[in-house]
Order: structure tokens, then sequence, then C-alpha cells
């Protein structure tokens, strides 16, 4: 224990600060495009320091709640460092020309200063098409889900219609979107929704589906309703199930907001950017774009987790006593 | 119609006018809370009809705590899951008390205790024994006195705030016991209640159901397999059997009193009780062999 500890403070400084010495040493003059064997060499060791320091402190068990936190966030952490390190030291170091591969630094470089354009990208792409089309995409599956439920002659009509709609691929679905709903971010919102729906018809399907006989039948004795114990016992029963659609849904809004403005868009938004930028060559802003879209889709994805986390504290995929 | 005087029902005042005949039949004893005749309930499968239940007459008074036992298939369960009108009879007659078992249901007449516990594990201890208060429309200040109430005469009262599953198997379906007195039925329907827990635990339930029905004066049906839960509890015990399921005997257990100590269990009038329980038992099993 005492000499894991050891080896985790000694290999992490010189993992953090060599990392650093790296990146900077590699924009040097007589190293940039021409790396000798010497900065290979230095490259090799802040790996080979940051793979022991993230084995040595994954090994720990700490015994309270904050340690074991720490521990969680910090191996990941320290990984994507090395990566953005190394990626830095091997694209600078080998000359990789900037239109195939820009190094981070430039990106966030690029990041900073087109923030205002960045800006706007994100609410034309996040917040007006993705959004509205998660929200009304979700909510019909839920809807249809239900009304599938309470007529089962409707449901097996539908079902089938849905399970072809779920099969359109976004770039069939994405023009006839602009036709219908214009260049703006309605037809984005459309495509969203298209594509959100069917996740969550499924599983709220199966959700309104997991209810045991017991628990119905004690529904009965009290002589509830079909409403009243959907909302007493069904909705709070397929809960995990709908979290589990919407999780999936907050990657997947993302992905078709950005991949239906290639389809025709006004002059602003993250794929309209990505597709622009790509043909004036100019890597650094798609990568920048890429980078905002990971960081938006994260945070999002982050967010659901934590409202199922509170929603669902009972579930035994959850609880913690 | 020669057991109808017997079987005599509590008419709504609208049936008034059928009360006299009733009378003029024979002596009227208490209104009953349940009354079947000639029940049956017969299944359609793949393999043809199966007889679930078969000419059932019985007829229990308020106040009774009547236990049925039967091996699998005897058709206890269907039994007590017609009187819920959780299944439908396919013939004769039932009432609970005194109108037919939808109605019976509908105004909420039975509390129903499941085989598993059925907790909602979204929600607390109190706010499960409060589902049917919300359900029925009781003002917040009523159904938080009555939880209270309940879970301390379940003895559950320091779990209130406790999920469902942070307390033992005994403890939840004394839970859901406390969930299905909160509304104050007259008739507690039981459906193995205690089938899954062990025999210690079962034993000190036993007696603290025995203690319930005795502060209460609630009439219950209770379905089990245990000759020695059944003797114990009951007023009365019907023997049931199998294929197709019909009562083969009615064992009077008011001999044992209404104060039962454990200990009673020992004595030679609850051996003889228990045999003849078991003899019914096993006339059942020679019949269908």
């Amino acid at each position: 224990m005492t000499r894991r500890a050891a080896r985790i403070g000694l290999l992490t400084p010189v993992a953090l600060i060599g990392g650093a010495a790296l990146a900077v040493a590699a924009h040097r003059s007589g190293t940039a495009g021409a790396a000798g064997p010497g900065f290979w060499l230095a490259a090799f060791l802040v790996w080979l320091a940051a793979t022991l320091a993230a084995r040595d402190i994954a090994a720990l068990e700490p015994r309270t709640a904050t340690g074991r936190r720490l521990v969680r966030l910090s191996v990941p952490l320290l990984f994507g460092l090395l990566v953005l390190v190394l990626w830095e030291a091997l694209v600078v170091g080998v000359g990789v020309p900037a239109v195939l591969m820009p190094p981070p630094s430039a990106i966030a470089a690029r990041f900073a200063t087109a923030l205002p354009v960045l800006g706007a990208d994100f609410v034309q792409t996040c917040l007006k098409s993705a959004l509205p089309g998660y929200v009304i995409g979700s909510l019909s599956g839920l809807g249809v889900a239900i009304l599938a439920d309470r007529l089962p002659v409707l449901g097996r009509g539908l079902l089938p219609v849905a399970n072809v709609a779920s099969a359109l691929p976004i770039v069939g679905i994405a023009p006839i979107m602009v036709m219908w709903f214009g260049f703006d971010w309605p037809s984005k919102a459309a495509v969203v929704a298209v594509m959100t729906f069917f996740p969550m018809l499924v599983q709220a399907g199966a959700g309104l589906a997991a209810t045991g006989g017991i628990e119905r039948d004690l529904m009965r004795t009290y002589a509830a309703g079909y409403g009243r114990t959907l909302l007493s016992l069904r909705l709070p029963m397929a809960l995990p199930f709908l979290f589990t659609a919407l999780k999936v849904n907050a990657t997947l809004a993302l992905i078709g907001a950005i991949v239906a403005e290639f389809f025709g868009t006004p002059i602003v938004g993250m794929g309209f950017r990505i597709s622009i930028e790509a043909a004036r060559l100019s890597l650094d802003m798609v990568w920048a774009e890429i980078a905002l879209a990971a960081l938006a889709g994260s945070a999002f994805y982050g967010l659901i987790a934590l409202a199922e986390r509170v929603a669902t504290g009972w579930h035994p995929s959850v609880r913690t006593g | 119609m020669s057991r109808a005087g017997a079987l005599a029902l509590k008419q709504p005042p609208e049936f008034e006018p059928a009360a006299p005949r009733a009378a003029q039949e024979g002596p009227v004893i208490a209104a009953p809370v349940i009354a079947a005749r000639g029940l049956s309930l017969t299944y359609t499968t793949a393999d043809g009809p199966v007889h679930a239940l078969s000419n059932v007459d019985l007829a229990v008074a308020p106040g009774e705590f009547v236990s049925f036992i039967g091996p699998s298939g005897c058709g206890k369960t269907t039994l007590l899951r017609c009187v819920a009108d959780l299944e439908q009879p396919t013939g004769g007659e039932l009432t609970v008390n005194g109108v037919g078992a939808e109605a019976a249901r509908l105004r909420r007449d039975y509390g129903f205790v499941f085989q598993a516990p059925a907790l909602y594990p979204w929600r607390t201890i109190a706010r499960n024994v409060a589902l049917p208060l919300e359900i029925f429309g009781v003002p917040r200040a009523e159904r938080r006195e009555r939880v209270a109430h309940y879970l301390d005469l379940v003895q559950l009262f320091g779990f209130a705030n406790k999920f469902p599953w942070q307390l033992s198997g005994g403890m939840q379906q004394r839970a859901s016991i406390a969930r299905a007195l909160c509304f104050d039925p007259k008739l507690l329907l039981m459906d193995e209640p205690f089938g899954a827990l062990d025999e210690i635990v079962r034993d000190h339930l036993n007696a603290q159901l025995l203690e319930l029905w005795r502060k209460t004066a609630k009439t219950v049906l209770f379905v089990t397999h245990s000759i020695p839960e059944a003797v114990y509890l009951s007023t009365r015990v019907v023997v049931m059997s199998p294929r197709p399921g019909r009562i083969i005997d009615i064992v009077d257990c008011t001999a044992l009193g209404r104060e039962r100590p454990l200990e009673i269990r020992e004595s030679p009038e609850f051996l003889r009780l228990g045999q003849r329980v078991r003899e019914g038992l096993r006339a059942g099993h020679a019949y269908d062999a």
C-alpha cells in the first residue's frame, strides 16, 4: 500500500509535468516537423509514466465515498490528458499538415477565437433544432405507446407503421422535411422528432408491459380506472425504460440535427459550419465544432442521467442502500 | 331453494318484499357476508375444459375467520378471486355483502392481501399504505392519521419512511396488511399471505393476525397450504379438493375459543381438529385417484 502510494506520488507528477514539457517542446523550431529520437524517447517515457500511474490509481481502494469518486474521476482524466499530449506531440513532431489533422492546441485556439460563431451555431442547432425535436419525438413516442396499449386494435395497426418509420434513412427524410417545413430549424426539429420517436415508442411499450399481474390486481381491488392505474402504477414502473430511451435519444437528437443541416439550411448551425469549413479546408474549425458537439452531447446526456438518478432512485440499478 | 333459509340474504331495501318469504322457510341467521350457491368456474384450454370450481355452496357470517385449505389446483385461490371480482364465475350465484361481486369491488368493500407484498418500490412504507386512501380521495390529514394508526397496529411504526427493499419479507407483508386495512373494509381477503415466509416469522405473524382480527372484528377469508395455520387462525376451515375444485368438508374450530395462545397448538382439541382436516384432504385425494 505504501509502496504503491509512493509510486503514484512519483509517477503522476512525472507524467503531468513531462507531458506538459513534451507538448511545449514539440513546438520548438528544431523539433517541429523534424523530431529526433530523444523527443520520441521522452514521449515514450511520458506514456509509460502515465500508464503505470493510472494502473496504480485504479488499484486503490479508498474507504471514503469522496475518495472513491476521486479515483473514478482521476483515471479517465489522466488518460484523456495523455491522449491530448501524445496527439499534440505526434502531429507537431512529425509535422502532419493542419488540413489533415490539426493539433489540439490549434483547435483550442480556434475554439477560443470563434466563440461568438460557435455560440450562434449552438443556439441554432442544439437549442432550436435538437431540443424541440427531442421533446416532440419523445413525447409523441410515449403518447403513441400509451394509445397502442389502451386500444390494442389501434396498436396492431400503428406499430408496423412505426417500424417502417424507424427504418427511414435520415439522408432520405431530411430533404423532404426541408420541402415541408422550410430551410430553418423547424425542418431539422422535424427530422429529430422522427428519429427520436421510435426508441421511445419501443421502450415505453416495454415499460408499460413491465407491470406485474399482482400489482394490477391490487389496483383493480381499489376499483381504480385505466388512467389512475397508469399514473399511480404503470408509468412509475416504466420510468427506467423511459429514461433509457431519453438517453439514447439525447445522442440521436444531436446527430440528427447536425446531419440534417447538410441538406439545406440558413447560414448558421453546427452542421452547416462543419460542411462549409471542411470545404474551405479549415479543419481546425471543423474540429472546434466537433468539440462543441461532444461537450453539448455529454452535458445533455449527463443531465438526463442525473434526472434518472433522482427520479428512479428506488430502482435496484440505482439505489444505494 | 331448500337452503334459502340458511343463506337468508340481507337484501337492499328495494328487494325488501323477498325477505318475509325467506323468514317463512327457516330461522334467519345473521346476514352472511359471503353467499355462494352452486358457484362454478370453468376455463377453456387447448386440452379441453378445466373445472376450477364446481358447484360450491358457502355462507360466511360477519366476524368469521374462514380458512380455505387444499392441494394446488383445488380452486381455493380461484374462489377468493371470484369473491374479489378478479375472476368471473361461469355458473351459480355469488353475493358479497348482499350485492354482486363486481358491485362490492366497485364500492371497495374488501381489502385484499396477495401472496407477494406488491409494495411499490418508489413509495415509502407510509405512502404505500396511503395508496388506497389517495385513490379514494381521503384528505391528506386523515390519510396521515390512518397510516400512522395502521402502521402502529402491524408494529411498523418506526419504518414509515423506509423504502420496501429496506425491510424484511415479513415486515413487507405486514405493511401490505396495513395497506389492506387502512380504509377499514369490513372484509379481508388473504391469499396465502405468509406462504413465502419461514416458519418462525409465520408463527409470529399468525399470532399478530389473530390479535388483529379480535381487535377489529373483521370477516376474514384466508387461503393457506398449512393445516396448523388454518386450524390455529380460523373459526371454520373449508377443506377443498381438486379436479373439479369443490368443498369436501367444513371443520368448525370455534371450540378453540377466540383467545388462542401459540401453545394451544399442542392441545388435544387442536390436534383432533388438525387430524380431521388432514383426513378431509386425504379423502379428496382418494377420490381423485
